[in-house]
Parts: C-alpha cells; structure tokens; sequence
C-alpha cells in the first residue's frame, strides 16, 4: 500500500505542482493518476521514490515512511517506467532489462536467464535481445522499459505514461499486455496517463487531477463515469461518458437470433437477403457480403470487414457497438473462443440498457471516500 | 634525403621521448579533468569559474610555462618533468570543459532512468554518465592529442630532447632534411595519437554503430 498523506510540492520558483494531495494506493491494485497536462502526476509518481522530495506532508509505502529509507535501495525495490522509455543507449537490450538485478548483485547468468524470460512476457522476439535502443520501434522500446521495470520482480510499480508514445492499435496491445501480467503478478501500480480511456481500461482506481495538482476525484472507473463530482471531472471523462460507462455493464442475456451463414466458396445465387454473414470453417465469423453484389461464389475479397465483433460475456457497450457497427445493422456475437452464437439488433441492446438498473446509483463512494472540492 | 638514412636512430629516439612528454601528460591530464569536469556539472556555480580559469592557462605560451616549471617545482631545469607537467596543464585546460560538455550531453531522461532504477553516485558516474560522454571527450582528447605533439616541440627550447630538436638544429645548421624530417614526424606522429583514439573510441561505443531501424 502506498499512502499520499497531505502531499504538497511546490518547485523553488514558486509553482506548486501538486497541493495537499491524500490518496492511497491499495496493494495489489492498479491506481490510475489522470489528468491535464501540468497536473502533476509525474511530480507525485517521483515522489514516492524520492526522486523528488516532497515540500511537506508524508509518503508511506507499506507504512513506512519513504523519507526515512535508503534511496538507492528503496528505488531498487521499486519499478519505475519512465515518460518515453527513458532505455539506456549503450546497453543492449538484454541488458537493460537486467539493470536492477545487476545493481542488486545477481550474478550475470541469473541476470541474463531472467531477462530473457521478461523478453518473452511482453511479448518480444528473443532475436531482439542483442540489439540496442536506438534500433527498436517506439513500442517496442516501450516493452523494454516495462520488462526492465519488472525484472527484480519488485512488489510496487510506478509507471510513467509508459504507453503514449505508440499509435493507437499498439498501445491496445500493451495495454491488454500489461492487464495480462497484472492479472497474474498482482503488484501495487500507480500509473500515470492524461488518457481518460487509458485510465478507464486499466484503473482499478482512478485518481483525477486538476492543474495546481488539486486532487478532483478518485474512484472506480464506472462510478467516475457515472458520478464526476464537478464539471471539471465530467468535462475531463468527456462527452461519450454514458456510452463509455456501458463497458462497466456486462451483458445480460441478449436476445440472439440465429443467423443464416455461408462459407468462403460458397455460392450466393438465389439468396434474397440483403446482407449474409460469412464464417470458416470453424464458424468464427469473417464478415458481411452482399448476394445481390457478388452473384457468385463468395471470395474474400468480396467480404465487408467493418463491423466489430462482441462477446456474449463482454459488456452492453460491445454489443451495442457490434450493431452499431454492422453494414447489416445485426451485431454478431460470439462467444469465448470466437464461435458464432448469433446477432443482436440495436434497439433490443438500447432496450436492454433502458430496463437494466442505472448502475451505482446511489452508492457511496467505495474506494477513497475523498471526493475532492468542487470548483470554487 | 640522405640525412634521413643516416640519422633513423637519433628520429626513433626523439620520436620515442616525444610519445613520451606528449602521451603521459595526455592520460594524466584526463584523470585530473575527469573529476573536475564532473564537479563543473554537478555544482552550476563552479562552471563558469572552471571554464574561465582553464581558459586562461591555455592562453599561457608554452615556453614561459617551461621556464616557470623548475622554480614553482623545484625542479632541475633540464628535468622532463618540467614538460610533462606543463604539458598536463595545457591538457586539463583543453578537457575540463570537453568532460563537462560531454557530461553534460548525456539526456536527462537517461539520468533520470538510472536514478530511479537506484544507482548510487559513483555506479551511475561510471556506468552509465562516463560511457555515454565517450564520443564528445573523445572529440575533445583528439584536439588535445594533436596540441600536445605541436606543443611539445617547443621543449627543446629549454633543453628537453624531443622531435623538436630536428627543427631547431636543422634551422641552426641549414639542414632543410632534418627540417622537413621534423615536420614529417610530427604529423605523423599526430596521425597515430588521433588514429588511437578514434580506434578507442569506437571499442568503447558499439551502440553508437548501431544500424538504427527507427529513431
Ligand atoms: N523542476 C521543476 N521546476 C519548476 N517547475 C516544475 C519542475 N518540474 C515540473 N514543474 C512544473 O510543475 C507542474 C507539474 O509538472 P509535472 O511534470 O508533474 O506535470 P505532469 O502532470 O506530469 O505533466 P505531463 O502530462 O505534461 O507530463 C508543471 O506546471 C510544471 O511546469
Ligand atoms: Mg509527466
């Protein structure tokens, strides 16, 4: 557990980067700071390791005072993603991943054995191992920084907007990457992003922060969605928000119809329905064709790919998104291992949303119980 | 040419001591700016007073410098101590400011990477500021390297053998080979020293041939 007890940091000349900030970040969870440029999160993340020393109040990391550790040694039990990577430029691959166990004084085949084993986590080819940062991609260096946070295997993680310098598909990627392993290793993160969606996917609390570094709100992400405590915040989890909080809502039973469906090859004479689903061989759903269109044999080509597929186990917002955006106007839902179970249309998704109950209404807040000050 | 075949032995051996008063003066010169450079950085304030003070020894003439050794050493005056030491001034002079610049270049996210994986002072200085300073005082010590042999020449002035002396004996007794044989020689030497550390460079920063795919 990490605790921001009446956290203050105000630089020499005068600008006060984060004011009187009380937050605790719960073991085993990720907590997301999130806000404006300038808000300070990247002066409270420093914090705690001391990188940069507080103005006044206390840092706690399981009840300790970060103050009063050793900084070389506390920092070498604490992982830290920087903003940009931040890799070093001499050293390979490998060995940057190997850096905290070296300094911890591991010895080389240890080291090398686990870095290649962290490599392997974050889903990077072993034949990159030898090379240095400067021939990497952006994400690709930003896996390495993950992977050399990781590598001592440090309880607590601070992680500095580690995914933003990567186009949209990538950070995805990472991002369902990064869920993966937290899933499974379960440290205490503090994650710094200005993306609202970003700290939405992966917060188990979002943390967010107005410029002054005023604390605004900290909750769960669906009741941040749902309840933003002042026009700030709800400006801040933008206009979408109710689309947006749909994720938080899984799926009751939909309403599946069965759907006719035709395979790669297959011949569309004689069908008088407007659009047709196309699956493989093992009913996994490949997209639309048009029978009138193609007149024919279905070829691949031929295939309409814009519709989005939605689990039956995900949420409201996936189902209403596969009707939304299907050329036939019927989502397909599939289920875990990608199968075809049927479509959904969207007036039966928004009907569903309508006599579903407004989650959290009027539940207190659960996490932190701070609601932060409304705007003055 | 000639006096060139003649005269090999005496060229190996002049060659030989002026290695010598410039190359020793050249590592020691960059020991001492090394923790000097580094101070520079790590106190702004010391900068520009640094800066300025090893730019005003650079502008000492040489030959007063040689001349002066003896007495602020009290040493003999036809000691090649004398040169060693005025020649690792001049050295330090060239690279105080070379170190702190390289030092200096190092990007601040990289130093602040390595904070927060916890290297302490020292461990960070060696592994990873110094490494990364590698090609601008490398830049620095090739200047240096070749002011050093130009400098050095002027030793035979006071006294100290050195490839120097081809040039002012040849001068003192019209010998134009022993002349040119003089200037030959220094280049050459020069070329060598340059040569040396640009091979020492390139050991010491393989990333740097990194063929990039993406910067
Ligand atoms: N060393 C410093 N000296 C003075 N002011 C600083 C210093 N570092 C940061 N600041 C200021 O403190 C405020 C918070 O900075 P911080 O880097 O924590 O913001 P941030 O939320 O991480 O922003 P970003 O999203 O752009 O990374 C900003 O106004 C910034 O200009
Ligand atoms: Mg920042």
């Amino acid at each position: 557990m990490i605790r921001f007890d009446d956290v203050t940091k105000q630089y020499p000349d005068g600008t006060v980067a984060v004011d009187h900030l009380t937050l605790t970040a719960p073991t085993g969870k990720i907590t997301v700071l999130v806000g404006p440029s300038g808000c300070g999160k990247t002066t409270s993340l420093r914090m705690v390791n001391r990188m940069i020393e507080p103005t006044s109040g206390t840092i706690t990391l399981d009840g300790q005072d970060t103050g009063r550790m050793d900084e070389a040694e506390m920092r070498r039990g604490i992982g830290y993603v920087i903003q940009h990577a931040g890799l070093f430029p001499h050293r390979t691959v490998l060995d940057n991943v190997g850096t905290v166990p070296r300094l911890l004084g591991w010895d080389r085949k240890k080291t090398r054995d686990r870095s290649r084993e962290l490599l392997e986590r974050v889903g990077l080819a072993p034949e990159l191992a030898d090379r240095y940062p400067s021939q990497l991609s952006g994400g690709q260096q930003q896996r390495v920084g993950v992977a050399r946070a990781l590598a001592a295997d440090p309880p607590v993680m601070l992680m500095d907007e580690p995914f933003s310098a990567v186009d949209p598909v990538v950070r995805d990627q990472l991002q369902d990457v990064f869920l993966d392993l937290q899933s499974e290793l379960g440290k205490t993160i503090v994650f710094v992003t200005h993306d609202i969606d970003e700290a939405i996917k992966l917060g188990d609390q979002v943390a967010v922060l107005r410029v002054g570094g005023k604390l605004a709100q900290v909750s769960d992400p669906a009741y941040l969605l749902t309840h933003p405590v002042d026009d700030f915040v709800a400006d801040f989890v933008g206009r979408d928000r109710g689309y947006r909080s749909l994720q938080f809502q899984p799926a009751p039973r939909l309403p599946l119809r069965s759907e006719r469906t035709l395979v790669v090859g297959e011949s569309t004479v004689g069908l008088t329905e407007p659009w047709v689903l196309v699956v493989d061989d093992e009913r996994r759903p490949l997209g639309w064709v048009e029978p009138a269109r193609v007149n024919g044999e279905v070829t691949s080509e031929a295939l309409h790919r814009g519709g989005t597929v939605a689990r039956a186990s995900g949420s409201l917002r996936g189902a209403l998104d596969a009707a939304l955006s299907s050329p036939s106007r019927r989502g397909v839902i599939v289920d875990d291992s990608g199968t075809l179970v049927g479509t959904v249309r969207g007036h039966e998704v928004l009907s569903l949303i309508e006599s579903a109950e407004r989650p959290d209404v009027d539940r207190p807040d659960a996490l932190a119980g701070h609601r932060g000050e409304g705007l003055a | 040419m000639t006096w060139v075949n003649d005269h090999w032995g005496d060229i190996f051996t002049l060659a030989r001591s002026h290695v010598w008063l410039a190359g020793v003066p050249l590592i020691l010169g960059l020991l001492i700016a090394l923790p000097l450079g580094w101070a520079a950085r790590r106190w702004s304030r010391l900068y520009p007073v640094l800066i300025s003070t090893s730019g005003l020894l650079y502008t000492i003439p040489s030959l007063a410098l040689f001349v002066l050794m003896p007495i602020i050493l009290g040493t003999k005056v036809l000691d090649p101590v004398n040169v060693v030491v005025a020649m690792t001034i001049y050295t330090v002079a060239l690279l105080v400011r070379t170190v702190a610049d390289g030092l200096g270049s190092v990007p601040d996210h990289v130093l602040q990477a390595a904070r927060a994986m916890g290297y302490g002072g020292l461990r960070r200085f060696f592994g990873v500021e110094l490494p990364l300073a590698v090609p601008v005082i490398a830049a620095g010590l090739r200047v240096a390297a070749v002011s050093n042999v130009s400098i050095v020449s002027v030793a035979s002035l006071i006294g100290v053998p050195q490839l120097g002396n081809l040039l002012t004996d040849g001068y003192d007794r019209f010998i134009t080979a022993e002349i040119i044989a003089g200037i030959v020689a220094c280049v050459v030497l020069a070329l060598v020293f340059d040569g040396l550390i640009l091979l020492g460079e390139r050991l010491l920063t393989p990333w740097r041939r990194a063929q990039v795919v993406r910067s």
